[in-house]
C-alpha cells in the first residue's frame, strides 16, 4: 500500500475544465455570464428586457439551465435571441462540462455575449465554476434583505448583484441600504444595481455595465 | 442532489489522478470536510458507495471523512469561538464583526493505492 497526498479541493477537476473553457471564450471574444438567483427572482424577465434593449448592438445568446422543461428557452426565443435549453438531469447546478456541451448546442455563430441562466438556487451554483467570465446574481425585493446573511458564498463569488422588482418595494419591508451593506461586507468589490424589468427603472446603468464588460472581454 | 454532484466531481478528480500516476486501484480516499461545508456526510457516504461500483479504479475505495470543526474569528475582541454553537455573534464580547476561519472546506487529503 502507498499513500499519495493530494490536498486538492474536491472540485479540482471542474476548476481546471472551467479555466480551459474561459481561455477559449476569451480567444473568441465571447463573454459568458453565469446568471444566478433563486427561482422566481426574475432572471428570464431581466434577460428579455436586456435583449430587447441591446439586441441590435450585441449578438446575444442564452443558455437556459433547468432540471426539466423548456419554458424559459421559448420565452427567450420570442425576443429574437438564440436560445438553447440545457437539462441538468436532476442536478442542482451547472458545471464546466455541462456548460461546454450547452455552448456546442449554440453552433458555430460568433456571439458577443452568452448568458448562462443557471438553475434557480442560491447555494450549489455558487460552488461550481462554469468557465464564465463574469458572475452576476439577482436578488428580488420580495425575497428579503437578509439573503446575504443566509447565502454568503453566492454574494462572495458574484461580480455583480442586481436587486430586481424594485417596483414592488412599497409593499415590502426591504431595507436597500442594509442589504447593500451586508453584500459589501462579504464582497467589497461587488457592483450593485437596482432595477425593475416592469418599469425599466435602473436598466440604463445595468446595460452600460454590460456593454463595458463585453468591450473589456474583447481586449 | 447536492452530494451526488460533488461525488461526480470527486470521482473525476480521482480518475484523472489515477491515470496520471498510473494507479490501478484506489483502496481508500480520505477527505477533510468542514462542519459548515453543507455536506451531509451520511448521505455523502451512501452516494459514494453507489457510485464507486461504476468505476473500476474506485471500486475498492473506502471513503474516510475527517470532520474539520468550524471556528469563527471575532474582529472586535481578536478571539476565536466554535461557530456551530454560537453562530455569527461573538460569545466573548457580543460583536457581530466575525469571520469564519475554517470549517467550510472540502478537501481530498490523501488516497491509499495498491502498488
Amino acid at each position: 500500500m502507498k499513500i499519495i497526498e493530494l490536498k486538492e479541493t474536491i472540485t479540482a477537476s471542474n476548476d481546471r475544465d472551467a479555466e480551459v473553457l474561459r481561455g477559449e471564450l476569451k480567444q473568441k471574444g465571447t463573454l459568458l455570464i453565469n446568471l444566478m438567483a433563486s427561482p422566481g427572482a426574475g432572471k428570464t424577465t431581466l434577460l428579455e428586457r436586456t435583449i430587447r434593449d441591446l439586441g441590435d448592438e450585441l449578438k446575444i445568446a442564452v443558455m437556459e439551465a433547468d432540471v426539466d422543461s423548456d419554458v424559459d428557452a421559448v420565452r427567450i426565443e420570442r425576443t429574437g435571441a438564440k436560445a438553447v435549453q440545457a437539462h441538468t438531469d436532476g442536478m442542482c447546478h451547472m458545471d464546466a462540462g455541462m456548460t461546454r456541451r450547452a455552448l456546442e448546442g449554440l453552433g458555430d455563430e460568433a456571439f458577443d455575449l452568452v448568458v448562462l441562466e443557471n438553475v434557480g438556487n442560491l447555494i450549489c451554483p455558487a460552488e461550481f465554476d462554469t468557465g464564465a467570465g463574469r458572475r452576476v446574481m439577482l436578488l428580488s425585493v420580495p425575497e428579503g434583505d437578509d439573503k446575504p446573511l443566509k447565502y454568503p458564498l453566492m454574494f462572495r463569488v458574484s461580480d455583480v448583484l442586481i436587486i430586481t422588482k424594485t417596483d414592488v418595494a412599497p409593499y415590502f419591508d426591504f431595507d436597500f441600504e442594509a442589504c447593500k451593506a451586508r453584500a459589501r461586507k462579504l464582497n467589497p468589490n461587488i457592483t450593485i444595481f437596482e432595477v425593475s424589468a416592469k418599469t425599466g427603472d435602473g436598466f440604463a446603468a445595468w446595460e452600460d455595465w454590460l456593454r463595458a464588460a463585453v468591450a473589456d472581454w474583447k481586449h | 442532489m447536492h452530494e451526488m454532484g460533488i461525488i461526480l466531481h470527486l470521482a473525476k478528480t480521482l480518475e484523472e489522478t489515477a491515470e496520471q500516476e498510473k494507479i490501478k486501484a484506489i483502496t481508500r480516499v480520505t477527505l477533510e470536510v468542514g462542519e459548515v461545508s453543507g455536506i451531509v456526510t451520511d448521505y455523502f457516504a451512501d452516494c459514494w458507495n453507489y457510485f464507486r461500483k461504476r468505476h473500476p479504479v474506485l471500486e475498492t475505495a473506502e471513503l474516510e471523512i475527517i470532520p474539520i470543526p468550524a471556528v469563527t474569528w471575532c474582529d472586535a475582541c481578536k478571539r476565536t469561538y466554535p461557530t456551530v454553537q454560537y453562530g455569527r455573534t461573538c460569545p466573548h464580547c457580543g460583536s457581530g464583526e466575525t469571520w469564519l476561519l475554517r470549517g467550510n472546506e472540502c478537501i481530498i487529503k490523501e488516497i491509499e493505492v495498491k502498488e
